[in-house]
């Protein structure tokens, strides 16, 4: 007789343990409030990075289209995978001496690891992070970018 | 007339055979290959066959400098990425007899916790899925889903950070930091219960759990199990317990074991983990001293010349980094005590005799990372 009562136990325990988990679907089907999906390729133009967000590595210019990178090559030693690389340039100046000057800043974008090294390691400050993060593209020839815009040169009052 | 061919006719209930379970199984979590032995559907032993994703972290560590150690690190257990690099920076910071800010201190040990609820909440919706019931997979991805937008608000990026650099922080946290954290912890005890409604006490996955997959308390140290799955055969190993770091010792939380060791108690002990994070956040997030994000280091970090060890529990178990330094910039070895790999050396013994299906809750409950065990 006790385990008779038992096994219709049993029944009504697994029925009411599966309809508290129906409760808490139910609950969430009839309150479509708590959906939090978000449609991504259609809000593309209000979506919104946080002002920290690490979509790519990128050198700031201004308004005369000069950047602050003195070209010392301290962020391509800190890259741990060498998605960095300088060529440096000499200019003669005024006073006879050579300067070092960046020629290309070369950023490889499909071998970064988005360690943030370059841009805590620089002195100047030359370097930063995008908001762009729409990366894909037909060609990895287009990963490879240069950072400094053509025709770009130092802001005067950057010292090493 | 056409003759007849009698092929003899093997009894698959008698007979012993292998399959592979993986490396492309959805419930290995990754690229594990698992070659079982079989009698009928009963398991009789499997054999782990690791290195599918092998990258050879160790051996690149030796040629990075340690700053650039630590994105290594995310690497391998991906889920508690927050966690990997405190170890290693707390390895750098022994060695050079650093003292860390307290602010830095108090702030690594809650971002550690909120990995810790991330990587959790990761688990539970993908044993909910090994267990058959796909919402449980929605449910704990859209909880997930607010610690890692507090990630990328303050650090960044949502799963490989790099947010810690041996000394200190890359950067300050963000000033929605706490008051995000805080909402986080109100609106996650509210759908905790959810989760208690919809599996702990779902008739189906009990049935399947209990009694299941059991390791004793001698086994689970003899065989190195940590973290969750350890403690819940009784073995108390909590690093964050036994050997503070961080602020942990200023916290006031519970090191919860459990008696039976089965799938169930390591399903519950994750659960009560994650209530108990929430409880260390809650006392620290008020707390967080001003001062300075990080302390002064010098620009190349060179390591006196011996070997240094330092452990962290992560969220699967004690993270035991091991180093020999020779002066130099670079480590001359590196070694990760990965807490995946002991884990899964457990599995064989857990698994004989269980059904086949039941290697599967098994497998889910120990919550395996391959990264992690692969390196």
């Amino acid at each position: 007789m006790n385990s008779f009562f038992k096994y219709f136990a049993d029944i009504f325990r697994a029925v009411k343990s599966l309809l508290t988990g129906m409760k808490v679907t139910g609950r969430y089907f009839f309150s479509p409030g708590e959906i939090v999906t978000q449609q991504y390729p259609e809000n593309r133009k209000t979506l919104k990075m946080y002002d920290r967000f690490k979509g790519e590595v990128i050198m700031p210019h201004n308004e005369q289209n000069e950047h602050r990178c003195t070209g010392c090559g301290i962020c391509e030693n800190s890259c741990p995978n060498g998605s960095i690389e300088i060529l440096q340039d000499k200019i003669d100046m005024p006073d006879g001496k050579k300067k070092r000057i960046i020629d290309k800043h070369i950023y490889h974008l499909s071998m970064c690891t988005f360690c943030g090294l370059c841009i805590k390691t620089c002195p100047s400050d030359a370097l930063a992070w995008g908001q762009e993060f729409e990366h894909a593209v037909f060609d990895r020839a287009k990963l490879t970018k240069i950072l400094n815009k053509p025709g770009s040169s130092i802001i005067k009052d950057i010292v090493e | 007339m056409k003759e007849v061919i009698n092929l003899p006719v093997k009894n698959i209930e008698e007979e012993e055979y292998h399959i592979n379970m993986g490396p492309q199984h959805p419930s290995t979590h990754g690229v594990l290959r698992l070659v079982v032995s079989l009698q009928g559907e009963i398991v009789k032993n499997l054999k782990p066959h690791c290195g599918y994703i092998h990258r050879g972290i160790e051996k690149m560590c030796e040629k990075d400098t340690y700053p650039q150690i630590i994105h290594l690190t995310d690497r391998m257990d991906y889920l508690s990425a927050h966690i990997n690099n405190h170890a290693v920076c707390l390895l750098v910071e022994k060695a050079l007899e650093v003292d860390v800010p307290e602010r830095v201190k108090y702030i690594r040990t809650i971002v550690d916790e909120l990995n810790r609820i991330a990587s959790h909440q990761l688990w539970w919706c993908s044993f909910g899925m090994d267990m058959g019931g796909l919402t449980c997979y929605f449910y704990g991805l859209r909880d997930r889903e607010h610690i890692l937008d507090i990630f990328e608000e303050s650090f960044g990026s949502r799963l490989l950070h790099s947010y810690y650099t041996p000394g200190g922080l890359m950067m300050d946290i963000h000033p929605n930091f706490q008051k995000s954290v805080k909402d986080f912890i109100k609106y996650f005890r509210r759908k905790i219960k959810d989760y208690d409604d919809i599996l702990t006490g779902n008739i189906i996955m009990q049935e399947r759990t209990k009694g299941i997959g059991i390791l004793s308390k001698e086994d689970a140290i003899s065989y190195g199990v940590t973290g969750p799955s350890g403690r819940a055969s009784g073995f108390a190993c909590d690093v964050r317990k036994h050997h503070p770091y961080g602020v942990y010792d200023k916290a006031d939380f519970q090191e919860i074991l459990g008696t039976e060791g089965d799938t169930f108690t390591r399903y519950m002990m994750r659960m009560h983990e994650m209530r108990e994070s929430m409880k260390i956040i809650e006392q620290l997030i008020d707390n967080i001293p001003a001062g300075d994000y990080s302390a002064k280091m010098k620009a190349v970090i060179k390591l006196p010349a011996g070997e240094y060890y330092q452990r962290v529990e992560a969220s699967r178990g004690e993270l035991g980094v091991y180093c020999i330094s020779d002066g130099n910039k670079t480590p001359y070895r590196m070694k990760f005590r990965s807490p995946n790999f002991s884990n899964l050396s457990a599995l064989d013994h857990m698994s004989r005799g269980v059904k086949i299906a039941d290697l599967v809750a098994i497998g889910g409950s120990l919550d395996y990372v391959i990264p992690d065990i692969d390196r």
